[in-house]
Protein backbone atom coordinates (compact mmCIF):
# COMPACT_ATOMS: atom_id res chain seq x y z
CA UNK A 1 0.00 0.00 0.00
CA UNK A 2 1.06 3.41 -0.52
CA UNK A 3 1.94 5.93 2.22
CA UNK A 4 -0.81 8.09 2.05
CA UNK A 5 -0.32 10.61 5.17
CA UNK A 6 0.62 13.93 4.41
CA UNK A 7 4.48 15.12 4.48
CA UNK A 8 3.88 18.07 6.13
CA UNK A 9 2.03 16.28 8.88
CA UNK A 10 4.69 13.72 9.73
CA UNK A 11 7.45 16.13 9.32
CA UNK A 12 5.51 17.65 12.57
CA UNK A 13 7.07 17.00 16.00
CA UNK A 14 5.17 15.38 18.39
CA UNK A 15 4.00 17.30 21.19
CA UNK A 16 7.43 16.77 23.82
CA UNK A 17 4.61 16.45 26.95
CA UNK A 18 3.23 13.27 25.40
CA UNK A 19 5.82 11.23 26.18
CA UNK A 20 6.53 12.00 29.75
CA UNK A 21 2.48 11.93 29.72
CA UNK A 22 2.82 7.94 29.28
CA UNK A 23 5.74 7.82 31.79
CA UNK A 24 3.57 9.56 34.58
CA UNK A 25 0.42 7.96 33.77
CA UNK A 26 1.34 4.56 35.04
CA UNK A 27 3.09 5.82 38.09
CA UNK A 28 -0.51 5.80 40.51
CA UNK A 29 1.06 7.18 43.35
CA UNK A 30 2.98 10.37 41.82
CA UNK A 31 2.02 13.80 42.61
CA UNK A 32 1.62 16.05 39.46
CA UNK A 33 2.78 19.77 38.99
CA UNK A 34 2.29 19.32 35.60
CA UNK A 35 -1.18 20.15 34.79
CA UNK A 36 -1.76 23.39 32.53
CA UNK A 37 -5.65 24.01 33.57
CA UNK A 38 -6.54 26.01 37.15
CA UNK A 39 -7.66 23.00 39.60
CA UNK A 40 -10.59 24.80 40.49
CA UNK A 41 -14.06 23.91 39.16
CA UNK A 42 -16.09 26.11 37.23
CA UNK A 43 -17.94 28.32 39.30
CA UNK A 44 -21.57 26.95 39.77
CA UNK A 45 -23.45 29.46 38.60
CA UNK A 46 -21.41 29.23 35.24
CA UNK A 47 -22.34 25.14 35.02
CA UNK A 48 -26.20 26.06 36.47
CA UNK A 49 -26.34 28.57 33.32
CA UNK A 50 -24.75 25.68 31.22
CA UNK A 51 -27.60 23.34 32.64
CA UNK A 52 -30.39 25.90 32.27
CA UNK A 53 -29.50 25.87 28.39
CA UNK A 54 -29.63 22.58 28.17
CA UNK A 55 -33.27 22.53 29.78
CA UNK A 56 -34.28 24.73 27.54
CA UNK A 57 -33.48 23.26 24.66
CA UNK A 58 -30.71 25.75 23.55
CA UNK A 59 -29.13 22.61 21.55
CA UNK A 60 -29.01 24.11 18.18
CA UNK A 61 -26.13 26.24 16.21
CA UNK A 62 -25.56 29.24 17.14
CA UNK A 63 -24.54 31.81 14.57
CA UNK A 64 -20.93 31.12 13.03
CA UNK A 65 -19.63 33.99 14.90
CA UNK A 66 -21.22 33.32 18.46
CA UNK A 67 -24.21 34.30 20.11
CA UNK A 68 -24.84 37.51 19.80
CA UNK A 69 -25.36 38.14 23.48
CA UNK A 70 -22.13 36.44 24.35
CA UNK A 71 -19.74 39.11 21.98
CA UNK A 72 -21.37 41.88 23.45
CA UNK A 73 -20.45 41.11 27.09
CA UNK A 74 -16.72 40.27 25.20
CA UNK A 75 -16.58 43.64 23.97
CA UNK A 76 -17.38 44.76 27.34
CA UNK A 77 -15.73 42.72 28.98
CA UNK A 78 -12.15 43.96 26.96
CA UNK A 79 -13.71 47.43 27.64
CA UNK A 80 -14.29 47.53 31.03
CA UNK A 81 -10.86 45.25 31.52
CA UNK A 82 -8.98 47.03 28.67
CA UNK A 83 -10.59 50.13 27.42
CA UNK A 84 -10.37 48.59 24.07
CA UNK A 85 -13.77 48.94 21.74
CA UNK A 86 -14.91 45.90 20.27
CA UNK A 87 -17.77 45.86 17.63
CA UNK A 88 -19.89 42.58 18.40
CA UNK A 89 -21.17 42.89 15.13
CA UNK A 90 -16.95 42.15 12.89
CA UNK A 91 -14.79 42.64 15.71
CA UNK A 92 -15.31 39.35 17.31
CA UNK A 93 -14.72 35.94 16.67
CA UNK A 94 -16.18 33.34 19.36
CA UNK A 95 -13.90 29.70 18.94
CA UNK A 96 -13.08 26.90 20.32
CA UNK A 97 -10.66 27.67 23.04
CA UNK A 98 -7.97 30.30 22.17
CA UNK A 99 -6.38 27.56 20.59
CA UNK A 100 -8.34 27.29 17.67
CA UNK A 101 -8.31 31.03 17.55
CA UNK A 102 -4.16 31.06 16.93
CA UNK A 103 -4.75 28.49 14.51
CA UNK A 104 -7.68 30.31 12.18
CA UNK A 105 -5.83 33.48 12.80
CA UNK A 106 -2.63 32.59 11.39
CA UNK A 107 -4.01 30.66 8.50
CA UNK A 108 -6.04 33.90 7.79
CA UNK A 109 -2.82 36.12 7.20
CA UNK A 110 -0.36 33.57 6.06
CA UNK A 111 1.09 33.21 2.61
CA UNK A 112 3.76 30.42 1.65
CA UNK A 113 7.20 32.03 2.93
CA UNK A 114 5.64 34.79 5.23
CA UNK A 115 7.83 34.58 8.73
CA UNK A 116 5.71 34.07 11.63
CA UNK A 117 8.20 35.46 15.12
CA UNK A 118 7.65 33.09 17.86
CA UNK A 119 9.47 34.25 20.91
CA UNK A 120 9.87 30.94 23.42
CA UNK A 121 9.63 29.51 25.91
CA UNK A 122 6.40 29.09 24.88
CA UNK A 123 2.91 27.61 24.38
CA UNK A 124 3.11 24.21 22.27
CA UNK A 125 1.19 24.84 19.52
CA UNK A 126 2.39 28.52 17.89
CA UNK A 127 5.35 26.93 16.43
CA UNK A 128 3.24 23.60 14.53
CA UNK A 129 0.51 26.54 14.21
CA UNK A 130 2.49 28.43 11.95
CA UNK A 131 4.14 25.38 9.96
CA UNK A 132 0.70 24.31 9.08
CA UNK A 133 -0.73 27.12 7.98
CA UNK A 134 2.35 27.24 5.55
CA UNK A 135 4.97 30.34 7.39
CA UNK A 136 7.98 29.75 8.72
CA UNK A 137 8.68 29.90 11.90
CA UNK A 138 11.40 32.22 13.44
CA UNK A 139 12.07 31.63 17.15
CA UNK A 140 13.56 34.43 19.91
CA UNK A 141 15.03 32.73 22.30
CA UNK A 142 13.97 34.74 25.73
CA UNK A 143 16.38 34.69 28.50
CA UNK A 144 16.14 34.30 32.37
CA UNK A 145 17.96 37.33 32.73
CA UNK A 146 15.41 39.40 31.15
CA UNK A 147 12.52 37.58 33.22
CA UNK A 148 11.30 35.90 29.66
CA UNK A 149 10.39 39.67 28.95
CA UNK A 150 10.28 40.07 25.07
CA UNK A 151 13.13 42.88 24.72
CA UNK A 152 12.85 45.47 21.60
CA UNK A 153 16.56 44.39 20.35
CA UNK A 154 15.59 41.14 20.24
CA UNK A 155 12.85 41.64 17.94
CA UNK A 156 14.53 43.97 15.99
CA UNK A 157 16.94 40.92 15.16
CA UNK A 158 14.32 38.81 14.00
CA UNK A 159 12.67 40.84 11.52
CA UNK A 160 13.38 40.31 8.23
CA UNK A 161 11.20 41.37 4.80
CA UNK A 162 9.30 38.39 5.47
CA UNK A 163 8.26 39.11 8.83
CA UNK A 164 4.40 39.38 8.84
CA UNK A 165 3.27 38.94 12.69
CA UNK A 166 4.84 38.01 15.89
CA UNK A 167 3.29 36.40 18.56
CA UNK A 168 3.21 37.88 22.08
CA UNK A 169 2.21 34.97 24.70
CA UNK A 170 2.05 37.24 27.82
CA UNK A 171 1.30 36.44 30.54
CA UNK A 172 3.26 33.53 29.18
CA UNK A 173 2.95 29.69 29.83
CA UNK A 174 5.40 28.40 30.68
CA UNK A 175 7.64 31.19 32.47
CA UNK A 176 4.48 33.09 34.01
CA UNK A 177 6.42 36.13 32.50
CA UNK A 178 4.69 39.05 32.52
CA UNK A 179 5.46 42.21 29.52
CA UNK A 180 4.10 45.65 31.59
CA UNK A 181 2.88 48.73 29.94
CA UNK A 182 6.91 50.14 29.19
CA UNK A 183 7.64 47.04 27.85
CA UNK A 184 5.04 46.33 25.37
CA UNK A 185 5.59 50.44 24.37
CA UNK A 186 9.13 49.89 22.65
CA UNK A 187 7.83 46.65 21.17
CA UNK A 188 4.20 48.29 19.89
CA UNK A 189 6.99 51.24 17.87
CA UNK A 190 8.59 48.51 16.33
CA UNK A 191 5.59 46.94 15.09
CA UNK A 192 4.08 49.83 13.30
CA UNK A 193 7.45 51.22 12.41
CA UNK A 194 8.20 47.72 10.20
CA UNK A 195 4.70 47.60 9.37
CA UNK A 196 3.44 44.00 11.47
CA UNK A 197 0.91 42.65 12.85
CA UNK A 198 0.36 40.86 16.52
CA UNK A 199 -1.23 37.79 17.44
CA UNK A 200 -1.14 38.74 21.28
CA UNK A 201 -1.93 35.53 23.44
CA UNK A 202 -3.53 36.98 26.72
CA UNK A 203 -5.76 33.65 27.88
CA UNK A 204 -4.19 34.20 31.25
CA UNK A 205 -4.51 37.90 31.32
CA UNK A 206 -6.71 37.76 34.44
CA UNK A 207 -4.06 36.17 36.61
CA UNK A 208 -1.78 38.37 37.09
CA UNK A 209 0.03 38.90 40.52
CA UNK A 210 1.51 42.54 40.36
CA UNK A 211 -0.02 45.68 38.04
CA UNK A 212 -3.12 44.37 36.18
CA UNK A 213 -2.60 43.03 32.51
CA UNK A 214 -2.23 45.48 30.02
CA UNK A 215 -3.26 44.46 26.26
CA UNK A 216 -0.47 45.53 23.58
CA UNK A 217 -3.98 46.31 21.61
CA UNK A 218 -4.62 48.99 23.53
CA UNK A 219 -1.85 51.46 22.83
CA UNK A 220 -1.82 53.95 20.16
CA UNK A 221 -2.39 52.81 17.09
CA UNK A 222 -2.23 49.36 17.72
CA UNK A 223 -5.84 47.69 17.77
CA UNK A 224 -5.40 47.94 14.01
CA UNK A 225 -2.35 45.85 14.13
CA UNK A 226 -3.30 43.25 16.77
CA UNK A 227 -5.62 39.93 16.61
CA UNK A 228 -6.30 39.96 20.84
CA UNK A 229 -6.83 36.07 21.77
CA UNK A 230 -8.85 35.48 25.16
CA UNK A 231 -10.87 32.97 25.93
CA UNK A 232 -12.61 30.86 29.22
CA UNK A 233 -10.41 28.41 30.54
CA UNK A 234 -8.03 30.24 32.59
CA UNK A 235 -9.82 32.66 34.27
CA UNK A 236 -12.88 31.25 34.98
CA UNK A 237 -11.67 27.78 35.25
CA UNK A 238 -13.71 25.98 32.31
CA UNK A 239 -10.88 24.21 30.46
CA UNK A 240 -13.12 21.56 29.11
CA UNK A 241 -15.62 24.01 27.60
CA UNK A 242 -13.47 24.68 24.57
CA UNK A 243 -14.64 28.40 24.78
CA UNK A 244 -12.59 31.13 23.60
CA UNK A 245 -12.50 34.39 21.27
CA UNK A 246 -10.50 36.43 18.69
CA UNK A 247 -10.66 40.11 18.64
CA UNK A 248 -9.14 41.97 15.53
CA UNK A 249 -9.81 44.24 12.92
CA UNK A 250 -13.28 43.25 10.83
CA UNK A 251 -11.63 42.58 7.65
CA UNK A 252 -9.24 39.94 9.80
CA UNK A 253 -12.25 38.20 11.55
CA UNK A 254 -13.97 38.12 8.28
CA UNK A 255 -11.22 35.95 6.86
CA UNK A 256 -11.01 33.89 10.52
CA UNK A 257 -15.13 33.87 10.61
CA UNK A 258 -14.93 32.09 6.82
CA UNK A 259 -12.56 28.94 7.88
CA UNK A 260 -14.07 28.95 11.52
CA UNK A 261 -17.44 28.69 8.93
CA UNK A 262 -16.33 25.71 7.08
CA UNK A 263 -14.16 23.82 9.72
CA UNK A 264 -16.02 24.42 12.87
CA UNK A 265 -19.57 26.07 12.06
CA UNK A 266 -19.62 27.45 15.45
CA UNK A 267 -18.22 27.18 19.14
CA UNK A 268 -20.14 24.98 21.42
CA UNK A 269 -23.79 25.91 22.37
CA UNK A 270 -23.96 25.22 25.67
CA UNK A 271 -20.64 26.77 26.96
CA UNK A 272 -21.13 29.63 24.88
CA UNK A 273 -24.44 30.30 27.49
CA UNK A 274 -22.67 29.47 30.04
CA UNK A 275 -19.91 32.02 29.30
CA UNK A 276 -22.38 34.88 29.16
CA UNK A 277 -22.72 34.22 32.91
CA UNK A 278 -19.42 34.20 33.88
CA UNK A 279 -18.46 37.01 31.93
CA UNK A 280 -22.20 38.69 33.36
CA UNK A 281 -21.52 37.42 37.04
CA UNK A 282 -18.15 35.95 36.97
CA UNK A 283 -15.84 38.90 38.49
CA UNK A 284 -15.96 37.31 41.73
CA UNK A 285 -15.03 34.36 41.24
CA UNK A 286 -12.05 35.01 39.35
CA UNK A 287 -10.73 37.25 42.01
CA UNK A 288 -10.75 34.63 44.75
CA UNK A 289 -8.97 32.21 42.42
CA UNK A 290 -6.48 34.62 41.28
CA UNK A 291 -5.90 35.35 45.22
CA UNK A 292 -5.43 31.67 45.90
CA UNK A 293 -3.28 31.46 43.10
CA UNK A 294 -1.27 34.35 44.37
CA UNK A 295 -0.54 32.93 48.02
CA UNK A 296 0.59 29.50 46.35
CA UNK A 297 3.08 31.34 43.99
CA UNK A 298 4.02 33.27 47.26
CA UNK A 299 4.46 29.36 49.02
CA UNK A 300 6.72 28.36 46.21
CA UNK A 301 9.03 31.66 45.33
CA UNK A 302 9.00 31.38 49.59
CA UNK A 303 9.79 27.36 49.30
CA UNK A 304 12.69 27.70 46.50
CA UNK A 305 14.31 30.57 48.27
CA UNK A 306 14.52 28.20 51.54
CA UNK A 307 16.21 25.53 49.56
CA UNK A 308 18.28 28.01 47.62
CA UNK A 309 16.90 27.22 44.54
CA UNK A 310 17.08 29.63 41.50
CA UNK A 311 14.25 31.41 40.06
CA UNK A 312 12.99 34.76 39.03
CA UNK A 313 10.11 35.89 40.39
CA UNK A 314 7.32 35.45 37.72
CA UNK A 315 3.90 38.05 38.34
CA UNK A 316 1.55 35.86 35.25
CA UNK A 317 -0.27 32.67 34.78
CA UNK A 318 0.65 29.83 37.48
CA UNK A 319 3.68 28.32 36.45
CA UNK A 320 7.00 29.51 38.03
CA UNK A 321 9.79 28.24 36.03
CA UNK A 322 12.99 27.75 38.17
CA UNK A 323 16.58 26.79 37.05
CA UNK A 324 18.15 23.64 37.31
CA UNK A 325 21.26 24.55 35.46
CA UNK A 326 23.85 23.96 39.02
CA UNK A 327 22.95 20.02 38.70
CA UNK A 328 24.55 19.60 35.38
CA UNK A 329 21.25 17.65 34.34
CA UNK A 330 19.38 18.63 31.10
CA UNK A 331 15.43 19.13 31.78
CA UNK A 332 14.74 16.03 30.78
CA UNK A 333 17.11 14.12 32.94
CA UNK A 334 15.99 16.13 36.18
CA UNK A 335 12.39 15.55 35.65
CA UNK A 336 12.82 11.82 34.41
CA UNK A 337 15.13 11.37 37.56
CA UNK A 338 12.71 13.37 40.08
CA UNK A 339 9.89 11.39 39.04
CA UNK A 340 11.75 7.89 39.35
CA UNK A 341 13.15 8.75 42.63
CA UNK A 342 10.34 10.93 44.31
CA UNK A 343 7.34 10.35 42.20
CA UNK A 344 6.77 13.79 41.14
CA UNK A 345 6.03 14.97 37.80
CA UNK A 346 7.04 18.62 36.77
CA UNK A 347 7.66 19.63 33.02
CA UNK A 348 11.38 19.65 31.44
CA UNK A 349 10.99 23.53 30.06
CA UNK A 350 12.45 21.76 26.98
CA UNK A 351 9.03 20.69 26.30
CA UNK A 352 8.41 24.76 25.37
CA UNK A 353 11.19 25.01 23.42
CA UNK A 354 15.06 24.71 23.13
CA UNK A 355 15.74 27.61 25.25
CA UNK A 356 13.64 26.08 28.01
CA UNK A 357 16.82 23.93 28.63
CA UNK A 358 17.75 24.03 32.32
CA UNK A 359 14.79 24.83 33.59
CA UNK A 360 11.17 23.45 34.35
CA UNK A 361 7.91 23.93 34.63
CA UNK A 362 6.07 23.78 37.86
CA UNK A 363 2.23 24.53 37.81
CA UNK A 364 0.79 25.92 40.42
CA UNK A 365 -2.52 24.81 39.82
CA UNK A 366 -3.07 22.37 42.93
CA UNK A 367 -3.82 22.73 46.30
CA UNK A 368 -1.33 24.22 49.17
CA UNK A 369 -0.83 21.38 50.73
CA UNK A 370 -0.44 19.20 47.13
CA UNK A 371 2.00 21.80 46.54
CA UNK A 372 3.79 21.50 50.18
CA UNK A 373 4.02 17.75 50.01
CA UNK A 374 5.77 18.25 46.52
CA UNK A 375 7.87 20.74 47.71
CA UNK A 376 9.13 18.30 50.43
CA UNK A 377 10.30 15.99 47.49
CA UNK A 378 12.06 18.50 46.00
CA UNK A 379 14.11 19.37 48.42
CA UNK A 380 15.29 15.97 49.62
CA UNK A 381 15.80 15.10 45.66
CA UNK A 382 18.23 18.33 45.13
CA UNK A 383 20.04 17.86 48.46
CA UNK A 384 20.82 14.38 47.42
CA UNK A 385 21.99 16.14 44.29
CA UNK A 386 24.22 18.61 45.88
CA UNK A 387 25.83 15.90 48.07
CA UNK A 388 26.51 13.56 45.02
CA UNK A 389 28.93 16.32 43.71
CA UNK B 1 -4.05 42.48 53.66
CA UNK B 2 -6.62 42.66 56.19
CA UNK B 3 -9.15 40.91 54.04
CA UNK B 4 -7.19 38.20 52.37
CA UNK B 5 -5.94 37.26 56.21
CA UNK B 6 -9.57 36.98 57.15
CA UNK B 7 -10.47 34.80 54.05
CA UNK B 8 -7.70 32.53 54.57
CA UNK B 9 -7.84 31.88 58.46
CA UNK B 10 -11.63 31.83 57.82
CA UNK B 11 -11.12 28.55 56.15
CA UNK B 12 -7.68 27.48 58.23
CA UNK B 13 -7.89 28.99 61.74
CA UNK B 14 -4.74 26.91 62.34
CA UNK B 15 -2.59 27.87 60.04
CA UNK B 16 0.37 29.54 61.44
CA UNK B 17 2.38 32.95 61.51
CA UNK B 18 4.92 31.66 59.60
CA UNK B 19 3.09 30.38 56.73
CA UNK B 20 0.57 33.42 56.86
CA UNK B 21 3.19 35.92 56.03
CA UNK B 22 4.39 33.62 52.94
CA UNK B 23 1.24 33.18 51.70
CA UNK B 24 -0.05 37.18 52.27
CA UNK B 25 3.94 38.72 51.36
CA UNK B 26 4.03 40.13 54.49
CA UNK B 27 6.48 40.19 57.56
CA UNK B 28 5.29 37.90 60.34
CA UNK B 29 4.98 40.48 62.88
CA UNK B 30 2.47 42.24 60.54
CA UNK B 31 0.28 39.28 60.29
CA UNK B 32 0.75 38.91 64.13
CA UNK B 33 -0.16 42.85 64.78
CA UNK B 34 -2.47 42.31 62.47
CA UNK B 35 -4.49 39.83 64.03
CA UNK B 36 -3.73 41.43 67.44
CA UNK B 37 -5.88 43.96 66.07
CA UNK B 38 -8.38 42.29 64.33
CA UNK B 39 -9.04 40.25 67.91
CA UNK B 40 -9.30 43.20 69.94
CA UNK B 41 -11.83 45.17 67.41
CA UNK B 42 -13.80 41.79 67.90
CA UNK B 43 -13.58 41.37 64.15
CA UNK B 44 -11.86 37.76 64.70
CA UNK B 45 -14.36 36.51 67.64
CA UNK B 46 -13.07 32.83 68.16
CA UNK B 47 -11.22 29.63 66.45
CA UNK B 48 -13.50 26.92 66.38
CA UNK B 49 -13.33 23.29 64.93
CA UNK B 50 -16.16 22.28 62.09
CA UNK B 51 -17.20 18.78 63.32
CA UNK B 52 -19.35 16.65 61.15
CA UNK B 53 -21.22 14.73 64.67
CA UNK B 54 -22.78 12.73 62.39
CA UNK B 55 -19.86 10.37 62.02
CA UNK B 56 -19.03 10.27 65.84
CA UNK B 57 -20.78 7.94 67.83
CA UNK B 58 -22.20 11.12 69.96
CA UNK B 59 -25.86 11.89 69.70
CA UNK B 60 -26.80 15.37 68.44
CA UNK B 61 -29.78 16.63 67.14
CA UNK B 62 -30.13 20.15 65.43
CA UNK B 63 -33.21 22.14 65.00
CA UNK B 64 -34.21 25.23 63.66
CA UNK B 65 -36.54 27.28 65.48
CA UNK B 66 -38.57 30.18 63.87
CA UNK B 67 -39.87 32.53 66.24
CA UNK B 68 -42.80 35.39 66.11
CA UNK B 69 -41.88 38.00 68.82
CA UNK B 70 -43.56 41.38 70.01
CA UNK B 71 -40.42 43.91 70.03
CA UNK B 72 -40.83 45.53 73.37
CA UNK B 73 -40.44 49.48 73.37
CA UNK B 74 -37.06 50.98 73.66
CA UNK B 75 -35.35 47.77 73.27
CA UNK B 76 -36.53 46.17 69.85
CA UNK B 77 -35.42 42.91 69.48
CA UNK B 78 -32.66 42.95 71.27
CA UNK B 79 -33.61 42.30 74.61
CA UNK B 80 -35.86 38.86 74.03
CA UNK B 81 -32.75 37.68 71.19
CA UNK B 82 -30.59 38.07 74.52
CA UNK B 83 -32.64 36.03 76.95
CA UNK B 84 -32.81 33.48 74.29
CA UNK B 85 -28.91 33.41 73.10
CA UNK B 86 -28.22 33.34 76.82
CA UNK B 87 -29.14 29.38 77.07
CA UNK B 88 -26.36 27.59 76.33
CA UNK B 89 -27.99 25.13 73.60
CA UNK B 90 -28.89 27.90 72.03
CA UNK B 91 -26.42 28.03 68.94
CA UNK B 92 -27.13 30.92 66.82
CA UNK B 93 -29.41 33.61 67.12
CA UNK B 94 -30.51 35.69 64.03
CA UNK B 95 -33.19 38.78 63.50
CA UNK B 96 -34.37 38.02 59.88
CA UNK B 97 -36.33 39.82 57.32
CA UNK B 98 -39.63 38.15 55.93
CA UNK B 99 -42.55 35.99 57.96
CA UNK B 100 -40.60 35.51 61.21
CA UNK B 101 -38.95 37.72 63.43
CA UNK B 102 -35.85 35.43 65.16
CA UNK B 103 -34.41 32.31 63.91
CA UNK B 104 -32.88 30.05 66.47
CA UNK B 105 -30.45 26.84 65.74
CA UNK B 106 -30.56 24.23 68.88
CA UNK B 107 -28.47 21.42 69.40
CA UNK B 108 -29.56 19.01 71.84
CA UNK B 109 -28.75 15.42 72.98
CA UNK B 110 -32.30 14.40 71.65
CA UNK B 111 -35.42 15.05 70.30
CA UNK B 112 -36.96 15.03 73.82
CA UNK B 113 -34.96 18.12 75.20
CA UNK B 114 -35.63 20.53 72.16
CA UNK B 115 -39.03 19.65 72.63
CA UNK B 116 -38.59 20.03 76.29
CA UNK B 117 -36.53 23.90 75.50
CA UNK B 118 -39.26 24.80 73.23
CA UNK B 119 -42.51 24.02 75.82
CA UNK B 120 -40.74 25.04 79.12
CA UNK B 121 -38.02 27.55 77.92
CA UNK B 122 -39.06 29.81 74.73
CA UNK B 123 -42.54 29.67 74.40
CA UNK B 124 -42.93 30.90 78.14
CA UNK B 125 -41.18 33.68 77.40
CA UNK B 126 -43.94 36.90 77.33
CA UNK B 127 -43.30 38.31 73.87
CA UNK B 128 -43.20 35.56 72.13
CA UNK B 129 -46.41 35.03 70.08
CA UNK B 130 -45.39 31.94 68.16
CA UNK B 131 -42.24 29.36 67.56
CA UNK B 132 -42.22 26.57 64.47
CA UNK B 133 -39.58 23.92 65.03
CA UNK B 134 -37.82 22.29 61.86
CA UNK B 135 -35.82 19.36 62.64
CA UNK B 136 -32.24 19.04 60.79
CA UNK B 137 -32.21 15.46 59.09
CA UNK B 138 -28.78 15.57 57.67
CA UNK B 139 -26.53 18.36 57.03
CA UNK B 140 -24.90 18.40 53.62
CA UNK B 141 -22.77 21.32 53.98
CA UNK B 142 -22.02 23.58 57.15
CA UNK B 143 -19.47 27.09 57.03
CA UNK B 144 -19.00 26.81 53.19
CA UNK B 145 -17.51 23.44 53.60
CA UNK B 146 -19.12 20.34 52.01
CA UNK B 147 -19.55 17.14 53.99
CA UNK B 148 -18.76 14.23 52.14
CA UNK B 149 -16.35 15.67 49.21
CA UNK B 150 -17.57 13.09 45.95
CA UNK B 151 -13.73 13.89 43.98
CA UNK B 152 -10.20 13.78 43.63
CA UNK B 153 -8.54 15.27 41.08
CA UNK B 154 -9.50 14.42 37.26
CA UNK B 155 -7.12 16.07 35.57
CA UNK B 156 -5.03 14.44 33.04
CA UNK B 157 -1.40 14.36 34.69
CA UNK B 158 0.34 16.40 32.47
CA UNK B 159 -0.96 19.07 29.88
CA UNK B 160 0.89 21.69 28.23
Amino acid sequence: MRNFLADKITALKPSGIRKFFDIVSEMKDAISLGVGEPDFDTPWHIRDEGIYALEKGKTFYTSNAGLKDLRGEISNYIKRTQGIEYNPDNEILVTVGGSEAIDIGLRAIINPGDEVIIPQPSYVSYEPCAVLAGATPVIINLKAENEFRLKPDELLNAITDKTKILILPYPNNPTGAIMEEGDLRAIAEIIKEKDILVMSDEIYSALTYKEKHVSIASLEGMKERTILINGFSKAYAMTGWRLGYACAPKEIIEQMTKIHQFAIMCAPTTSQYAAVEALKHGDKDVEEMRQAYNQRRRFLMDAFRKINLECFEPYGAFYVFPCIKEFGMTSEEFATRFLQEEKVAVVPGTAFGECGEGFLRISYAYSLESLKLALGRLEKFINKLRQAK
Amino acid sequence: MRNELLAIIEKNSRIDFNELAVLLGVSEEEVLAELTKLEKEGIICGYHTLINWEKTSIEKVTALIEVKVTPQRGEGFDKIAERIYNYPEVRAVYLISGGYDLLITLEEKSLKEIAGFVSDKLSTLESILSTATHFVLKKYKDHGTIFNPKKGDEREVITP
